[in-house]
Order: structure tokens, then C-alpha cells, then sequence
């Protein structure tokens, strides 16, 4: 019998302390007439409560320890992804600020309205069982679900979006657009696109003109920035011309400047000379060709997302930054863990709905409900920093 | 004692309004979910819309960051229901989100550190090309 005291007292929130005197007492009474063994009347009343728990009280508790364990590690585990965010974003933010105009923010946002609402559901699902509510819950339940397809489903459709534009990562990266071309880039800086469309343009025509001279420069140019060889390649002195804003003027001069560059050849590929001495020369005779010097509006942009300047992969004519394809590495990865997880939820979520079927969950047993719930608001906390983190970059 | 059993058997019966500490676990009324979801809908479009001021690169992601982080606090107060929880969940959760922390500024430290060695070590590469 003083097996069965511990048990009595348990089920009590532990906050109420009773005299231990009125509790034992309790016990006998409640427990003198019961078959000793398996047929105790707490696990007779509680089909749920499984043999190794005393109360539901425990079961629920143990259960919710465990869950919230696991999403510790959760944490920790996404951690690495977001550790590895940072510090790219820390080393290259030109190359954030490139690829976020190739992500759609609407289809962002509306995902992450997709996940919010599915999160009021499996909060609400949570109340439902704890209440009893059958019909209610396995509403919510079906809501919760359908919401996580439509967030894969949107996601998908942004995949396939990358997919076909070439925005893949690692080595098969080649984007079919140029970023000043995205409706997004003209949409927010109209006049920097225009200027990289001259750009493009006068670097053909120098291309064309200069074919016909049998200058053998652009091949030599051409050859000079690869990314591969490069990743270290980035003269500080044209780092910090950059940050001083002499270099806003640079970027037309650097188009201007193939005929003088002759000086790159004697490096060695990827290793290119401070810019700052032809740059110089170059902005001079972009203003002697009568084209004026470029304003803010029209090079910045240009500058901060690595179409141009020091930290562009090509030179002569505006291209992208050196190793954009790193930010698709970590977008793919963040997103698609994130993915897995909602897949899995859903998986989980079927379950629960299958055990609401049969009416399972009630006052004394709704811990799966709970857990599962704990686990999507996770799903969707990570999401929650995701969202700004890859899509709304400034 | 017997007025514990009762209510651990039907905690929904004595009190109905949701504001129930006497089941296994809390209850939360539905006009608090709801208007929770209601902040947390705010809060994206405010995020989003936000990105269209510019407050410098850095400023943009401070807010960006302050508002995610603003939202995930009342996911987890309420929604999770840390608040009525006990105390040590939360203790075991703010702990994940310390040692994310360390994480991140160890490591963000960490990569500053070497900088300044990086850029001296291009700038005499540079110099011997020149050469």
C-alpha cells in the first residue's frame, strides 16, 4: 500500500501541499477496496496512461520535458545554419543584397501569413482537446494541415522559380537574368538600372570597336576575374575607395578603362592591383567622352549589391558579385530544412487527426495534441526570423 | 483532496471560460489566440513594409531583427505557453537561445578577428605583384 501514497499526491498540482496525515488517508480509502496490481482505478479510468506512469498528471509532464528537449536541440541544430548566415553575411553583404532581388518577397510574406494562421490552429487545437472538443479539433487539426500544404506548395513554386532561372547553388549556379533586369531591381531603383543597361551597352559597343582594332585585351580581362581563383582576390585599397565614395565614379570609368588596362596583364590571375591609380585616369576621360560624371542614385545600388566596383566578379562590364551562388547554398539549405520540417509536421499532424478520429484525446490525455503543437510553433518561430533574414535584406 | 480529483477528472465542467489552471495543464481562451495572431499578421506587414525606409544597412536589419524577435516572444508566451508553464521549460528554452547567442558572437568575433591580418597579408600580395 505505500506504493500507492506517492501516487495520490501526485495528481494534485504540486502547489497544493495537503496534510500528509488527510492524504494518506485518503489513499486507503480510495485504494482499500481496489484489486491490487494492474487494475488500479487511475489507469482503469485512463485507457491512455501507460503502465510506467502513475497520473496522467505525470505522463503530461514527463511528455512535455521530452518535447521541449527536443526543441532545444531544434534550436541548436538550426543554430548552425544561422550561424553560417552570419558570418557570410558579415564577409560578403553585396552578395545578400544581390540575391535578395531574385527572392519574391509577396510569396514570402504570404508564406509566412500561411504559417501564422496554422499556428493560431494548432494552438487552438490544443485548447480543443484539452476541452474535449472532438468536432472542433479535428477542424483545426485539418485547417493546421491544410495550411502547412500551402506553404510547401508556395514553396515549391518559388523552388521551381529558382530552378529555371539558374539560381542554383555550388557550381551550377548561372542565373538566365542579370539583377538590374529583375522587375524588383527596376521597381526599386529605376534610375541604377537604366545606367547598368548603358553600361552593358557601351562596354559592347568598346567590345565591337575594339575587335575591329585587334586589340587583344578583352580576352586577357575576361580571364582576369574568375571566381574560382579569386575568392581571396579583393585589393583592400579598392575596398576602401569603395567605402570612402570615390568609387561610385569608378564603375564607368572601370568600362571606360579597358584600353588602358594593359597594366592587369602583368598579375597573375585573380590577384588584381588596387584600382585605385587607373580608376583615377579613367574617371577623367569618362568625363572628357561628354558623359558626365554618374550620380548617386544611378551607381550606388549598383555598388551595394556587387553589380559594379571592387567587389564585382567581372570588371569591365556590370556583372555580379564574386561567389553569389554561396547565398542560394545557405537559402537552399535554410529553407529546405525548414521544409522538411513542415513535411514532417504534416506527417505528424495526419497521425494526431487519425487519433482524433477516434475521439482519443480528452481533459486527462491531449499531451500528443500539445507536443505536436509545441513542434509547429517551432516550425514556424524559425520561420519567423528566416522570413526577414533571407528575403526583406535592405 | 476530492476537490482535486473532481476537477483533474473534468477540468471543462467547473470552469468553462478557458481561464483554467486545474487540468493537467493551462487553458488558453480563444480571444487571446486570436488576437495574438492578430499582432503577429501586424508585425509581418510592418517588417515588410518597413524595408521600403532606409535606416542604413545595418539599422534596417536591427529592426528587422528587433521586430522577428518581438513576434517569436509572443509565439512562445502564448502560443506555447511558456507563460502559464512551468518555470523550468522556460529556463531549458532560454537557455537554447543563450547558447545560440554564444554561438553567433563568438563565432562573428571570431571571423573580425583576423581582418586586419587578412588585409595586410592582400595588400603585401599585391605590393609583390606590382613589383
Amino acid at each position: 500500500m505505500s506504493d500507492r501514497a506517492p501516487e495520490v499526491a501526485e495528481t494534485p498540482k504540486s502547489s497544493s501541499a495537503p496534510p500528509p496525515a488527510a492524504d494518506h488517508g485518503h489513499a486507503h480509502d480510495d485504494h482499500g477496496h481496489d484489486d491490487h496490481g494492474d487494475h488500479d482505478p487511475i489507469h482503469a479510468a485512463n485507457p491512455h496512461l501507460a503502465h510506467h506512469f502513475d497520473t496522467p498528471q505525470q505522463q503530461f509532464d514527463a511528455g512535455k520535458l521530452g518535447i521541449w528537449l527536443f526543441l532545444l536541440t531544434e534550436v541548436l541544430f538550426f543554430a548552425g545554419l544561422f550561424c553560417a548566415y552570419t558570418v557570410y553575411r558579415a564577409m560578403r553583404p553585396e552578395v545578400f543584397v544581390y540575391a535578395h532581388y531574385f527572392l519574391d518577397t509577396r510569396l514570402g510574406a504570404i508564406n509566412t501569413c500561411v504559417l501564422l494562421v496554422s499556428s493560431l490552429t494548432a494552438a487552438w487545437a490544443v485548447r480543443n482537446a484539452q476541452l474535449g472538443q472532438h468536432a472542433l479539433l479535428k477542424l483545426n487539426i485539418v485547417i493546421t494541415i491544410c495550411c502547412a500544404f500551402g506553404f510547401l506548395g508556395i514553396k515549391y513554386v518559388e523552388y521551381h522559380h529558382k530552378f529555371e532561372d539558374g539560381l542554383l547553388p555550388g557550381p551550377r549556379f548561372a542565373p538566365t537574368e542579370q539583377v538590374w533586369e529583375l522587375p524588383s531591381f527596376k521597381a526599386k531603383h529605376p534610375e541604377a538600372a537604366e545606367y547598368a543597361e548603358r553600361l552593358v551597352k557601351r562596354a559592347e559597343k568598346l567590345e565591337g570597336s575594339k575587335q575591329g582594332a585587334a586589340v587583344p585585351a578583352p580576352a586577357v580581362l575576361g580571364g582576369a576575374a574568375p571566381t574560382s581563383s579569386t575568392v581571396a582576390g579583393n585589393p583592400p585599397a579598392a575596398a576602401s575607395a569603395a567605402a570612402t565614395g570615390s568609387a561610385p565614379l569608378a564603375p564607368g570609368a572601370v568600362v571606360e578603362a579597358k584600353p588602358e588596362l594593359p597594366h592587369g596583364t602583368t598579375t597573375s590571375a585573380g590577384t588584381s592591383p588596387a584600382e585605385t591609380a587607373p580608376e583615377k585616369t579613367l574617371l577623367s576621360e569618362t568625363t572628357q567622352n561628354g558623359e558626365g560624371r554618374p550620380t548617386l542614385e544611378q551607381v550606388e545600388p549598383l555598388i551595394a549589391a556587387g553589380v559594379i566596383g571592387p567587389k564585382a566578379e567581372n570588371r569591365d562590364v556590370p556583372s555580379r558579385p564574386r561567389n553569389a551562388h554561396v547565398f542560394f547554398s545557405v537559402y537552399f539549405f535554410m529553407t529546405g530544412l525548414h521544409g522538411i520540417h513542415v513535411a514532417v509536421g504534416i506527417g505528424v499532424w495526419i497521425w494526431m487527426l487519425l487519433k482524433a478520429m477516434k475521439n482519443e484525446f480528452g481533459p486527462n490525455y491531449f499531451g500528443p495534441i500539445d507536443y505536436t503543437a509545441l513542434y509547429w510553433h517551432l516550425v514556424d518561430l524559425i520561420w519567423i526570423y528566416l522570413f526577414p533574414l533571407l528575403y526583406l535584406i535592405h | 483532496m476530492s476537490e482535486h480529483a473532481h476537477s483533474s477528472a473534468h477540468p471543462e465542467a467547473a470552469h468553462g471560460d478557458g481561464h483554467d489552471d486545474h487540468g493537467l495543464a493551462h487553458t488558453t481562451p480563444v480571444w487571446l489566440l486570436v488576437s495574438i495572431l492578430g499582432l503577429l499578421l501586424l508585425l509581418t506587414v510592418l517588417t515588410v513594409s518597413v524595408t521600403s525606409f532606409d535606416l542604413g544597412s545595418e539599422g534596417n536589419l536591427v529592426v528587422a531583427m528587433v521586430i522577428a524577435t518581438v513576434k517569436a516572444a509572443l509565439v512562445v508566451t502564448f502560443f506555447m505557453h511558456l507563460l502559464w508553464d512551468k518555470k523550468f521549460h522556460l529556463i531549458l528554452f532560454l537557455t537554447s537561445v543563450l547558447f545560440v547567442m554564444l554561438f553567433l558572437s563568438m563565432t562573428t568575433t571570431d571571423r573580425g578577428e583576423y581582418d586586419k591580418d587578412v588585409e595586410a597579408f592582400r595588400a603585401a600580395q599585391a605590393q609583390l605583384n606590382r613589383k
